[in-house]
């Protein structure tokens, strides 16, 4: 294979679940893990005479979402009925959109190398609604329609994509934007997130080029599956063209699904007749007109992006493009750590007091890192008392700790702790003479240089810490213990 | 070979996607009926309809929209009233063989 010269081309389809408290187009209230068909009505049962009317919320996380990802906005858009039987679809068709989409022509940026992007087209961005829940017993299957009515946003790219890692990176990219947006929790234990990539290689052989047959894969939920079921599937593709040789053309598109358990893609079984949604514009619903003023009060919802925020995080406060990663992963965070920096903190003291302690805290709390009781300004004070030396960086994480549990300002915590470093240098020299006296044979061996001088050296270190109980500042304690050592 | 507008291919077709079962001689009458149908409203086709907006609603009626609020559901009980078969929390359907379906 590795003599082979080719390019891989993938487009993805992803579904994504929006932050509606109901339905889409029902009362309904959508809860994860609810009791089996207790969050049901006549309208997701498809009963005769139940009329679906659109919630407002979905149609406007769409259009947000859209406007985020550069698409033209659709003034007129309309719903489509795609039909098809199976169990978990109660009324025999699914409502979509067809030919007119909510958004259309946009594009996204991915990050791809330390601080370098590149742009993906996007091609459309639908709304519509999630089919029920099956579940497949020995005899027989249960369907579970909670799930069914849920407002999904349906977004596809070009095939822009040209390695399994680009894949992933545009997944974890749009859930950060979606989540920036509130437009969608995208927690992926939930489901709130699938995955379609469209794959196939462009080979170079003999001076021609052979485009193997495209295959969709299905049954993608994490980003890990999504990135590994890529891989696997160039591969498999790379392999099947040198056995068979067979290239694209109409109607051999083929549909695999990824086995996470055991790591391959597989070939789902062919429809008899291509398929056939003949989709119609739905009769019971109306139009929606996206006119100027609506537009611009959902568009008054967009806020500075994920990665235009990490971007502006390693450009002015000098971050590296993984701390600025991190911190950008969640709005919230990103804005507690950008305004602590504004109150006056130093951005890497800062960044550190947030990925260092601070998150480590709020996942034992279950919640994010601005919700546990520290106000930026207060955050920024703490890393002013850590900048001027007044207290050591593991006492600086103590009093974190101690200020999510009390209102207090990090100086009044640092003395009732009794945390604040001693740079006194008289009575430091002190307790250096003190040591030395009583450790004569450290002392001899931290100043000959041999295997032990290390060691002694910390351990005379180590006795003036502990005779100030921590509270000494160590860099002004090196200072006198080394003229001391020197004089000696 | 079959001439009409709606062939005898067309009818079973059509007849599979709608999980219909229809003998041979069924097949042939609505071969000829749609096909009749369509000649019919062929007629439509002497307006010049190049410059018409294709109408999305008949109703002249746009954005009926509701608020993002939880109404009462049916619960699971009347949920699975009507089911023909079911285990008190699921709908009970014959066994799915078919895993490649859905959107």
């Amino acid at each position: 294979m590795s003599e082979l010269d080719y390019k891989i081309i993938v487009g993805l389809e992803i579904h994504v679940q929006l932050a509606t408290r109901t339905k889409m187009f029902c009362g309904c209230e959508l809860v994860f893990a609810a009791e089996p068909n207790s969050r049901v009505c006549p309208v997701c049962l498809g009963l005769p005479g139940a009329l679906p009317v659109m919630n407002r919320q979905a149609v406007e996380f769409a259009i947000l979402t859209a406007s985020a990802l550069n698409c033209k906005i659709a003034e007129f858009t309309k719903w489509d009925r795609k039909s098809y039987y199976y169990p978990d679809l109660p009324k025999n068709y699914q409502i979509s959109q067809y030919d007119l989409p909510v958004g259309e022509n946009g594009f996204i940026e991915i990050p791809i190398a330390e601080g370098q992007t590149k742009k993906i087209r996007i091609l459309r961005v639908h709304l519509e609604e999630d089919a029920g829940k099956n579940l497949h017993g020995e005899n027989f299957s249960q369907v579970d329609l909670n799930r069914a009515g849920t407002p999904l946003m349906e977004i596809v790219t070009q095939p822009d994509m040209n390695s399994p890692q680009e894949v992933s990176t545009l997944a974890v990219e749009l859930q950060r934007i979606v989540r920036f947006l509130g437009a969608s929790e995208a927690d992926m234990q939930k489901g709130h997130m699938r995955f379609e990539p469209n794959v196939n290689v462009v080979i170079k052989k003999d001076g021609s080029e052979f485009k193997t047959p495209i295959t969709e894969i299905k049954n993608l939920n994490s980003f890990k599956a999504l990135e590994k079921g890529t891989a696997f599937e160039v591969k498999r593709q790379l392999n099947e063209f040198l056995d068979s040789g067979e290239v694209a053309k109409s109607g051999n598109k083929k549909t695999f699904g990824w086995d996470d358990t055991r790591g391959v893609t597989v070939l789902q079984r062919e429809k008899e007749e291509a398929h056939d949604y003949r989709y119609f514009p739905d009769p019971d619903l109306v139009p929606v007109v996206v006119n100027e003023k609506w537009l611009a009060d959902i568009k008054s919802g967009l806020c500075e992006l994920p990665l235009a925020m990490q971007k502006r995080f390693t450009a002015d406060y000098s971050l590296g493009d993984y701390d600025a990663g991190v911190l950008t992963a969640d709005k919230d965070t990103a804005l507690f750590f950008d305004n602590a920096v504004k109150a006056g903190g130093d951005a890497k003291r800062i960044c550190n007091f947030i990925t260092q302690t601070g998150l480590k805290i709020a996942n034992e709390k279950g919640c994010r890192v601005s919700e546990l009781g520290i106000s930026p300004q207060r955050l920024a004070e703490l890393a002013k008392l850590l900048d001027a030396g007044t207290v050591s960086a593991t006492a600086a994480a103590a009093i974190f700790e101690k200020m999510t549990q009390s209102d207090e300002m990090p100086q009044q915590i640092a003395e009732s702790l009794n945390l604040i470093q001693k740079s006194d240098a008289d009575e430091l020299k002190k307790i250096v003479d003190d040591v030395i006296t009583a450790n004569q044979q450290a002392v001899e061996d931290a100043k000959c240089d041999g295997k032990k001088t290390k060691k002694a050296y910390g351990f005379l270190m180590g006795q003036v810490m502990q005779k100030t109980k921590g509270t000494a500042n160590p860099q002004i304690v090196a200072k006198i213990m080394d003229e001391r050592l020197k004089s000696i | 070979m079959d001439k009409k507008k709606i062939n005898i291919e067309q009818v079973k077709q059509v007849a599979k996607l709608a999980r219909l079962n229809l003998s041979e001689a069924e097949i042939a009458q609505f071969s000829t009926q749609m096909s009749d149908i369509l000649q019919y409203v062929e007629k439509l086709d002497r307006l010049d309809t190049a410059n018409i907006e294709p109408l999305a609603h008949c109703l002249p009626v746009s954005n009926c929209l509701r608020e993002d609020i939880v109404k009462p559901s049916l619960g699971t009980e009347k949920t699975l009233a009507n089911a023909p078969d079911s285990d008190g929390q699921f709908f009970i359907v014959p066994k799915i063989l078919d895993e490649a379906g859905g959107p």
